[in-house]
């Protein structure tokens, strides 16, 4: 990656500057403060975290500064409440997290926003709706709420709205549960707006959002002997547009697009994505390496986007054997590997995602450095999120890291990497240069520089 | 060899994960546990085949273990204790386990012992991991008539006009570590519930 000269990043004029985090400042994290889940809904006005303590989060973008049109509008506190409790599995002696594995938003139909969240088992569907009248001048009770004595009653009246504070309430409407006997990694909300898929290890189910008590498995890989498992279902994403159409991705590395047109039940993929393996690359871990953490859809519907633990790929959808564009990530770890697995970061899953315009991928690394590929003019960056770098709007410096002999000034070597600081989640705005990067337990956002 | 080394310190993280993995909140993650054992079935793999290039010189694996340990001191505490081996092959199905499969994993136990070193050799040979161990009463749920528990000395309880049963002697209680781990995971023996 050659550096990039003062003032120009990827995309041309475009440099990303702090704007806002969230989260307690204190280096000591509690567990339940971890961020677990970013989304942003479908206009970006508003920001939803999952938090390992099983709560949600949801941040609004305040209406635009006009004075001041440099400065995008922030993001502050909109409502918060908690999603799932922990609970307990006691046929198997199992406690089942409370901790929100993912947050997807439905598209807005009316007053009230909606979003599914959900922890290994149980998926909620969760309304938010804001309160700002209440009615006043009831003929049969208090303002306080106590009943009038009848006989004091003389006149009739109609109760009138009358404005308040704005009060945000989230109430959960449905929940999803006892369909799944492994734990839940991924949940799709169809195109069509009223059916949406839940993924386990083994298992996809396709549900109704009205319906709770049935959903259709979809998609089951548990072979008739566990003991010739060989790979569990890591992600699964509904096409954008095409109701019919969705992919799931495997701890082998290989992703299935499957037609629901085709049959009910879709064992048998319609297209298997897959690339060989580099013999020269094999290792002990190569298996673990090369499991997809992470698979999204373009906006446009023509291409996906896999994570694995080193690199970012790009797949045509209509090319499945290869993909078309390949990022490396931090290559620089390949020769650390059996470190990463004594440490267990050879496990963590990387999250991607896609700028609006599919123009850019971005994900997340260690030592809270975060990476954004420009696919059209093939150039990358890598950026921090640090409490250091966060003064309103201050630019941030493209960070390099030193694979190997002379380190030079402003780089890093591996060495001195903080594999406890780790960005797995990061969402890009649908519509805007937004981006919201989650370290272990604060949430930065960043906006791309105004010029 | 350091890929003998380097396979069996691999083999030895990898049993300390699935292990710690049994304790861990949300109960065993089957990507995971899948992962490890590729992990491990690959060491496993590369140390047999390492251990079979040595041939001749792999006959005194006493004295070259240490020789083989001192550069590594980590890879010591977990390596051939006998508890995790069946941890090892009970976690390959997760939650999900067939009989069958237990018996499978056991040649595989053998086999590993085989090729262990003497000084490892002197533990007990396990049966197969379902069976109940001898020092765990059987679970039957009632004696059937005219049976003891345990054997007792012929005519102690045969006194004129009197039948009293034997004194019972409580089996030997093994401390903890050297149940096995899949019995530690199991609930207690008189639950009666299938594993």
């Amino acid at each position: 990656m050659r550096a990039s000269s003062a003032g120009v990043g990827p995309g041309g004029d475009m440099q990303w500057c702090f704007s806002q985090v969230k989260g307690a400042i204190d280096d000591d994290v509690a567990e339940a403060d971890i961020i677990s889940t970013v989304e942003f809904n479908h206009t970006g006005e508003l920001l939803a975290t999952g938090d390992k303590g099983g709560r949600v989060v949801i941040f609004q973008q305040e209406i635009e500064n006009k004075s001041q049109p440099q400065f995008r509008s922030e993001y502050n506190v909109y409502s918060t409440f908690q999603s799932h409790e922990p609970e307990f599995d006691y046929l198997k002696s199992l406690e089942i997290e409370e901790k929100i594995n993912k947050i997807r938003w439905l598209p807005q139909k009316n007053a009230a926003q909606f979003l599914l969240s959900t922890n290994d088992k149980t998926i909620k569907l969760w309304k938010i709706s804001e309160r700002d009248k209440r009615p006043e001048g009831y003929n049969l009770k208090e303002e306080d709420g106590r009943y009038k004595d009848p006989n004091t009653i003389t006149s009739l009246r109609v109760p009138v709205l009358i404005p308040m504070d704005l009060m945000v309430e989230a109430s959960p409407r449905r929940v999803f549960a006892n369909a799944h006997t492994y734990h839940i990694n991924s949940i799709s909300v169809n195109s069509d707006n009223e059916t949406y898929l839940s993924a386990d290890d083994l298992r996809i189910n396709l549900w109704h959002l009205e319906i709770t008590d049935r959903s259709f498995n979809i998609v089951d890989i548990k072979p008739a002997n566990m003991e010739e498992l060989t790979e569990v279902i890591t992600a699964a994403e509904f096409h954008p547009h095409q109701c019919n159409t969705f992919v799931y991705s495997s701890s082998k590395g290989t992703i299935r697009l499957c037609d629901m047109r085709i049959s009910a039940l879709c064992d048998k993929h319609s297209k298997l994505f897959e690339e060989p393996e580099d013999p020269s690359n094999r290792s002990f871990f190569s298996e673990i390496i090369s499991s997809i953490s992470d698979v999204k859809f373009s906006h446009n519907g023509r291409y996906m986007m896999t994570r694995d633990y080193l690199s970012v790929k790009v797949w045509d959808l209509n090319m499945e054997s290869r993909p078309v564009e390949t990022y490396q990530v931090h290559e620089y770890l390949r020769s650390k590997l059996c470190s990463l697995y004594e440490n267990d970061c050879i496990f963590d899953k990387f999250e991607c995602c896609w700028n609006g315009n599919d123009s850019v991928v971005m994900t997340g690394s260690y030592n809270n450095f975060f990476r954004m590929f420009d696919r059209g003019q093939r150039r990358d960056v890598t950026l921090e999120a640090s409490r250091e770098n966060s003064k309103p709007m201050q630019v941030l410096k493209p960070r390099k890291v030193c694979a190997g002999g002379k380190r030079k000034k402003d780089e890093i070597s591996v060495d001195s990497l903080d594999f406890n600081k780790k960005i797995l989640h990061t969402a890009w705005h649908p519509q805007d240069n937004i981006i919201a990067v989650a370290t272990t337990n604060n949430l930065y956002i960043f906006q791309d520089k105004v010029n | 060899m350091e890929v003998n080394a380097e396979a069996r310190r691999i083999l030895a993280v990898s049993i300390s994960k699935l292990y710690a993995s049994r304790t861990q909140r949300g109960g065993l993650r089957l990507h995971r546990s899948l992962l490890l054992s590729m992990v491990m079935r690959s060491a496993r793999d590369i140390y047999h085949s390492s251990r079979e290039c040595e041939g001749p010189a792999g006959a005194q694996p006493a004295s070259e273990e240490p020789m083989d340990t001192t550069p590594n001191p980590e890879e010591q505490p977990g390596l051939p204790e006998p508890e995790p081996q069946p941890a090892l092959n009970s976690t390959e199905p997760a939650q999900e386990e067939s009989d069958s499969s237990e018996e499978d994993s056991d040649t595989e136990i053998t086999e590993d012992k085989e090729n262990l070193s003497p000084a490892r050799q002197s533990r007990k040979r396990r049966g197969k991991a379902s069976a109940a161990p001898d020092f765990l009463p059987s679970k039957r749920a009632r004696l059937e008539p005219g049976e003891e528990r345990y054997a007792a000395p012929l005519g102690s309880w045969r006194l004129p006009g009197r039948v009293e049963p034997p004194p019972l002697s409580l089996p030997p209680s093994l401390p903890p570590q050297q149940r096995s781990a899949e019995q530690r995971a199991e609930k207690k023996p008189d639950a009666g519930r299938k594993v």
